[in-house]
């Protein structure tokens, strides 16, 4: 009997792909952003939201995430520079999207074409944080329906976000959602997040998480540029 | 749903470094599991026995060693388990908070013949 010590992290295959994807990204100057939400919170209505608002100024594609089905892809294709659907339902690796899937999108992307392109991970606020995919920002979507319990429930998901979207802001007069409960409870976790209340449906504070994002796509080009990239 | 994969990393890993040590057979596969990290150890051992088959880890037993959740208080530095779900510290009551334990998920080490 002989002991190996071995100290290897097990998800370091998924981290070293998205690194790489992070620099295939970098190389075609395409800021990439991940959204994670529960199910029905809203990503694709972000994502329709977002195109609508941005598409006169940037190129837009689209990675959609599912289990099943092309229903978002199909709902995007005509706004977006380009889709992908991922459908993780036949896949052995994960439920919801890892490097590796990403690694294969893109080679079928034409990043030449896109300046920004929008990740929707598969609806579920766990299996995501635990997966790295190369993007540059992390963002997760809260809607006032789901409860303001959220951070309380599923840290993970909240610790690495760069971005905290509260969505479906029209409800606030139905619903019981404390929003400074809410947002302390993020920041107690995670002080770094930007936070973003909008209403995919009446279009109240897109602009704002537009320009964020329009932001960000700036000054990652400028980063990959002083790169000498 | 994502144990698959995991155990398929783990397999490769443990493979890798039986063959670099030149061993016939893997005993025991020694894992580091942060209680954050999400994944259950009962689908790990599921899918290790079925992947596992005809290779030279076949029968090896897994041993996983939990790590406690630990934060570490932004207010007062102090580092403490929760008691609740509420992640209060226990000296100063500031719910600021760092996570600085509970997220690993490796291998730590093998035993092999």
């Amino acid at each position: 009997m002989k002991r190996i010590e071995v100290v290897q992290n097990i998800l370091e295959a998924n981290e070293s792909i998205a690194a790489q994807n992070q620099r295939l990204l970098d190389k075609h100057r395409v800021f990439a952003i991940n959204i994670m939400s529960a199910p029905g919170a809203g990503k694709t209505s972000l994502i329709l939201q977002t195109i609508a608002k941005l598409k006169d100024r940037l190129r837009i594609g689209v990675i959609e995430g599912d289990v099943a089905s092309t229903l978002d892809a199909e709902k995007v294709k005509d706004e977006a520079a380009a889709v992908i659907q991922i459908t993780t339902r036949n896949m052995s690796e994960s439920c919801s999207l890892i490097a590796n899937m990403i690694d294969h999108a893109l080679m079928s992307l034409p990043l030449e074409d896109i300046d920004l392109l929008l990740i929707e991970n598969v609806g579920n606020l766990i299996c995501p944080s635990e997966f790295v995919l190369g993007e540059h920002k992390r963002v997760v979507i809260s809607s006032l329906p789901e409860g303001d319990d959220k951070p309380i429930k599923y840290p993970m998901i909240f610790a690495d976000a760069n971005a905290v979207i509260i969505n479906k802001i029209d409800l606030l007069p139905h619903v019981d959602f404390d929003i400074p409960a809410f947002r302390r409870a993020v920041k107690e976790l995670n002080p770094k997040p930007e936070f973003f209340e909008v209403s995919c449906k009446t279009g109240m504070g897109i602009e704002a998480w537009c320009s964020w994002l329009f932001d960000g796509v700036e000054s990652n080009a400028q980063k990959v540029i002083n790169e000498g990239g | 749903m994502h144990e698959l994969g995991i155990t398929e990393n783990i397999m490769d890993i443990a493979l890798d470094k039986a063959k670099e040590a030149q061993a016939s057979k893997i005993s025991r596969i020694n894992l580091v599991v942060g209680e954050l990290s999400g994944f259950v150890s009962d689908c790990i051992e599921f899918y290790f026995e079925f992947l596992s088959k005809d290779t030279i880890a076949q029968g090896a037993k897994l041993y996983f060693e939990p790590v406690p959740l630990q934060l570490r208080c932004r207010s007062c530095s102090m580092v403490f388990h929760p008691q609740d779900t509420l992640w209060s510290c226990p000296e100063c009551q500031s719910q600021s908070v760092e996570i600085v334990g509970g997220r690993e998920l490796y291998i730590e080490s093998l035993e092999v013949e």
